[in-house]
């Protein structure tokens, strides 16, 4: 597999601060990938060495195999850091211009990917009239202007509407689904874990874990239910081989699993136990709460 | 490097305010100097005509039109100030390194545009003179119409420097404002160096060492000329006699401090987190 960009302990310091602390990993072509962290975890730090705005203290960083200077492979990059940033007395048309120059990408391509984000009728309007959401998306549309290789978002949904939010994150959907390897960082975790195939966690600099999504969420899953016959029911799960623990609240059980099992034979197993249930769930554990978990642990 | 320059013309020509400036520093200096060629007549009482003094004659024109048309760099000071400005204020310097411009790019980008406009504003002030000139000047021979025109070769020279030391304010302090206040500072600051020289040596070294400060070397590309104007009109005051000429290491003072302003804001960039 094509290896896009490689990470090798790379180390920030900022003085006494330690913001990205002996960090590695690589992109491999095709991928959606994820990095999660807290505020002041070092994501966007990590961005920025990349990305060539920010010095690294030590460490390696190579793009494409090493093949091409980080300057010449920032042109196979689409990228946006926070907040958009453009000439607020230019119109979009001719911000984007700017960045053809600069990218030595054909004018022809402005039209293209205005109309990708759905601000063709607004091209000539001045950036500084746009709204956040609107904005967000020509930084989108910027960033695709050279039909990047890899495209890097940097909390791409940060300060939107919840409408701005949706349309951002079906527009990241939309590109992924179009074959672009995706660098997302964000600390909105059930936006990773709704687009992301692979996800490396951050807590102050450190990594803490780099896989694949789902093999994070690792669990066999857990079972909500209620039932009038509720103390046979925690009786039941008490010293069972098959679940973990239980839990508890009011009316409401949760057991874990500690081997897999769907729904419908725990439900099958209760009837012949001639437990009723009044209410059967079964869930897995959410991208949060083992994030929550593993930031929380060390 | 026309891909530089274009980049930067085109921040530049859409921004309203730097558009104005821009019009303002090539058109006023030519106003100035086209409205003090023809004659004025104050209502019949007396007629004022500056030609009749025989500033418009040749070689004396290119000293007296470079040495003021310098005042007028101070717009295109604004300009240059604010381009770098603006770039930070905007956060547009980050997104255009991340699109892919390097450090080294967008210094040379900048500093490829200041060499441009100082060159577009020799040229423009080079033509205006010898046209003027060729109206008013007694002498028409190309003898002496091209002597002295090493005062255009110290304007443009001029101007490439004081535009450099622009940018690097520019760079150091990231406000516009700042950077003009700075450019004040250092003026002072000359002036310290000065006093402090005077009184620890004599005047004379003190003179030597100011002449190597930034602005005062600026300064002595081009030196004043109303002495030589009252020289020319008075012969037999010798005591009056300075010299105004142009010398090489005058030059080669500026360009080396202009040499350094672009490698201190290169230098600056790269060691900064932005």
């Amino acid at each position: 597999m094509e290896t896009i960009l490689t990470i090798s302990n790379l180390t920030k310091k900022f003085g006494y601060l330690t913001a990205v602390k002996d960090l590695s990993f690589t992109i491999q072509k095709g991928n959606v990938y994820g990095i999660l962290g807290p505020n002041g975890s070092g994501k966007s730090t990590t961005l920025g060495i990349v990305l060539n705005v920010v010095n690294k203290t030590s460490g390696e960083f190579s793009w494409f195999e090493g093949q091409t200077t980080t300057h010449d492979a920032l042109k196979k990059v689409g990228a946006i850091i926070e907040n958009p940033n453009f000439y607020p007395y230019m119109t979009a048309y001719q911000n984007l211009k700017l960045v053809c120059k600069i990218k030595g990408v054909d004018y022809s391509k402005i039209d293209e990917k205005l109309g990708v984000v759905g601000l063709l009728d607004r091209k000539n309007s001045k950036f500084s009239n746009y709204s956040l959401g609107m904005k967000q998306r020509l930084a989108i549309a910027s960033a695709l202007l050279n039909d990047p290789e890899i495209l890097i978002l940097d909390e791409p949904t940060n300060g939107l509407d919840p409408q701005g939010i949706h349309q951002i994150r079906s527009l990241i959907k939309q590109i992924a689904s179009e074959g672009t390897t995706i660098l997302l960082a964000s600390h909105l975790l059930d936006e990773v874990e709704k687009v992301c195939s692979h996800v490396v966690v951050l807590r102050k600099g450190e990594k803490l874990y780099s896989g694949r999504v789902d093999e994070m969420i690792s669990s066999h899953g857990f079972f909500e239910l209620k039932s009038v016959q509720h103390d046979t029911l925690v009786a039941y799960f008490k010293d069972n081989p098959d679940f973990l623990s239980v839990k508890v609240e009011g009316d409401l059980i949760t057991a874990f699993l500690k081997q897999p099992m769907d729904a419908s034979t725990f439900n099958s197993l209760m009837f012949e136990k001639g437990v009723t249930l009044s209410h059967l769930v079964k869930r897995k554990e959410s991208l949060e709460e083992q994030f929550l978990k593993l930031t929380d642990n060390n | 490097m026309l891909r530089l320059i274009n980049l930067e013309l085109q921040k530049l020509f859409l921004n309203r305010a730097s558009k104005i400036l821009i019009f303002i520093s090539f058109i006023l200096p030519f106003t100035v100097l086209i409205l003090s060629s023809i004659k004025i007549n104050f209502f019949g009482f007396f007629t004022l005509e500056l030609g009749e003094l025989g500033i418009f004659n040749f070689p004396i024109i290119w000293h007296i039109t470079t040495f003021f048309a310098s005042y007028f760099k101070l717009f295109f000071a604004i300009v240059v100030v604010s381009m770098i400005g603006n770039e930070y204020s905007n956060k547009t310097i980050k997104q255009n390194l991340i699109d892919g411009l390097s450090k080294k790019e967008f210094i040379l980008s900048k500093f490829y545009t200041i060499v441009l406009f100082s060159l577009f504003a020799t040229v423009l002030i080079g033509v205006a003179s010898f046209l003027i000139g060729l109206y008013y000047s007694s002498y028409t021979e190309a003898s002496i119409i091209f002597r002295e025109t090493e005062f255009l070769l110290a304007y443009f020279v001029k101007l490439v420097g004081f535009f450099s030391l622009c940018l690097f304010f520019g760079m150091l302090v990231k406000r516009s404002a700042f950077a003009l206040a700075f450019l004040f500072l250092l003026y002072i600051f000359e002036w310290i160096i000065f006093g402090v020289a005077t009184k620890t040596s004599n005047l004379e070294t003190a003179w030597k060492i100011k002449n190597f400060l930034p602005l005062e070397s600026m300064y002595n590309l081009i030196n004043q000329p109303f002495q030589r104007v009252v020289m020319t009109k008075y012969p037999e005051k010798i005591d009056m006699a300075y010299d105004y000429s142009v010398y090489w290491y005058e030059i080669a003072i500026v360009l080396g401090w202009t040499a350094i302003f672009i490698f201190l804001s290169y230098r600056l960039l790269k060691q900064r987190d932005l």
